[in-house]
């Protein structure tokens, strides 16, 4: 924020000094986010574990977040730094809303968490990296889009799904299998859990649906109506379906050969 | 060399009070009303643009009277002020009596400076509250005072006629349609007592509606949404002021 940085640069991230540090520096860690475009919005999903280390760090950590009323951001890797960078993101664009009484475009939004996250690389090369994936519905366009992003800022638009975070490899793999062109909004929306659930499955970072503690990952939906968010109640329902199959069926849903 | 004339103290205020009442008597008048969902600001606007009310923070609006460059200016100041503190403490820490003292001490200081012309401006700041007993209205003159209002407030060029008005038939706990139609009455008797018809694509309409799931309870009420609570202006009706057109119309 231009504002800022000349009023108030040391309430800003990127502007804090850092003191030189030997070795990684042991933080809480995000881990696996997914999303998933579907005709008519987009879905992005993360699941609820931060790890520091080998411990589980919190079990319930929400790392999926809304921008604004079209678009949200999920995020992976530090999670105090990635926490604070979301709300300087959020506070950004519903102060650029008010002022010039219109909305950035999602390009816009897009290039801007761009710049928040190349300033943050001193802190990356440290091992304090913010690795978002960004999602919104593009009210020009009149589509869903995922926009992902390096750790030195680099931008790049993803095309049907993308993952982000430690557990990504396996989830990217898992929706591939799974994507198709015609899905509904409950079958993305089925997807993305799934996609987590085998991230869990294989990645020890990544958590996978708690029936014992109720703790089910978070999965946000974005129209032309704008942001909603699962409530606890939709996403368990769709935890509790694929576990049920899975119990027949442990490596999940498969797809033909050929 | 010439010395200046002497001007008493009184009379330099009185000059610039007089000078600033003038500019802003010279714009329409706004009117700022409570209702049973929350607070509602209606004015006369033929510009679709240059917005006499906005938005400042989750449940504070804006509206002012006057020379636009010159509120333009404080509503942007209000907006950094307001995003400011929500973003170092927390959003609950942003009021409308904080804001209001803020706009207070600019407009003091700018009225009382002799090396600045005083605003031509009159604001009003307002805040929706849980209940009505929460809600809160500031009108802030241009020598910045602060005035406390309840139930209703008028600012502009005939501010006195219309909040008399609009005194003696406001009440607690009216509609939203109830609400817009006294103000309108209340708008089109601007000029000398004599009524006359305003338009709704002149109209200026919005809403701090309590009732909005989201965090953000400004709303625009505009097109076809406004048209309909017009018709319905009067008549007891409650579906209406539910948000039917959320995403849409808040842009």
């Amino acid at each position: 924020m231009d504002f800022l940085s000349e009023h108030q640069p040391e309430i800003l991230p990127g502007n804090r000094q850092l003191p030189p540090t030997q070795g990684v520096i042991e933080a809480p860690h995000g881990t696996t986010i997914v999303a998933v475009t579907f005709p008519g919005g987009v879905v992005l999903a993360g699941d609820r574990r931060a790890t520091m280390g080998n411990v589980i760090a919190q079990r319930d950590i929400e790392k999926v977040f809304p921008a604004d009323e079209y678009s949200a951001v999920g995020i992976a890797g530090t999670a105090g730094l990635a926490v604070e960078m979301v709300k300087l993101f959020q506070l950004e664009l519903e102060h650029f809303e008010k002022v010039e009484g219109a909305q950035l475009s999602l390009e816009g939004k897009a290039n801007r968490l761009s710049t928040m996250i190349r300033s943050n690389l001193g802190m990356a090369m440290q091992g304090l990296a913010v690795v978002p994936l960004f999602a919104g519905y593009d009210v020009d366009r009149e589509r869903g889009r995922i926009f992902s992003y390096d750790v030195t800022g680099g931008r790049s638009e993803e095309h049907n799904f993308a993952a982000t975070g430690s557990g990504s490899i396996f989830a990217r793999g898992a929706m591939k299998k799974l994507f198709r062109n015609d899905l509904s909004e409950a079958d993305a929306t089925m997807l993305v859990v799934q996609a987590l659930y085998d991230a869990a499955d294989d990645d020890s970072a990544t958590g996978g649906p708690d029936v014992a503690r109720r703790i089910y990952p978070i999965v946000t939906v974005i129209t032309e109506d704008g942001f909603r968010r699962l409530t606890e109640d939709e996403s368990s329902e769709i935890a509790r379906s694929i576990l049920e199959r899975r119990l027949e069926q442990p490596d999940g849903p498969r797809a033909a050969l050929l | 060399m010439s010395t200046p004339f002497y001007v008493s103290p009184q009379q330099a205020m009185a000059d610039r009070a007089e000078y600033a009442r003038k500019g802003i008597a010279r714009g329409r008048s706004l009117v700022v009303l409570q209702y049973a969902d929350g607070i509602v600001f209606v004015g006369e606007n033929p510009s679709r643009a240059l917005h006499k009310f906005s938005e400042i923070y989750d449940r504070i609006g804006f509206a002012a009277a006057g020379k636009y460059n010159e509120y333009e200016n404080l509503r942007i100041g209000g907006v950094r002020y307001a995003d400011l503190r929500g973003y170092t403490y927390d959003r609950d820490d942003v009021t409308a009596r904080g804001l209001a003292n803020v706009y207070a001490q600019t407009l003091g200081t700018i009225f009382s400076s002799a090396a600045e012309k005083p605003y031509e401006v009159e604001l009003v700041v307002a805040e929706v509250g849980e209940t009505p007993e929460g809600d809160q209205i500031y009108r802030l003159p241009h020598d910045g005072s602060i005035v406390d209002e309840h139930g209703s407030v008028a600012v502009g060029g005939n501010a006195e006629t219309i909040s008399s008005y609009l005194d003696q038939r406001h009440q607690d706990g009216m509609s939203l349609a109830e609400a817009l139609k006294l103000a309108v009455q209340a708008l089109s008797r601007d000029t000398n007592g004599s009524e006359r018809e305003i338009p709704a694509e002149r109209l200026e309409v919005a809403v701090l509606d309590r009732t909005r799931p989201q965090k953000r309870k400004f709303k625009r009420i505009v097109g076809r949404q406004l048209g309909r609570l017009l018709e319905v202006g009067g008549a007891s009706t409650e579906a209406e002021s539910a948000d039917d057109a959320d995403g849409s119309e808040e842009k």
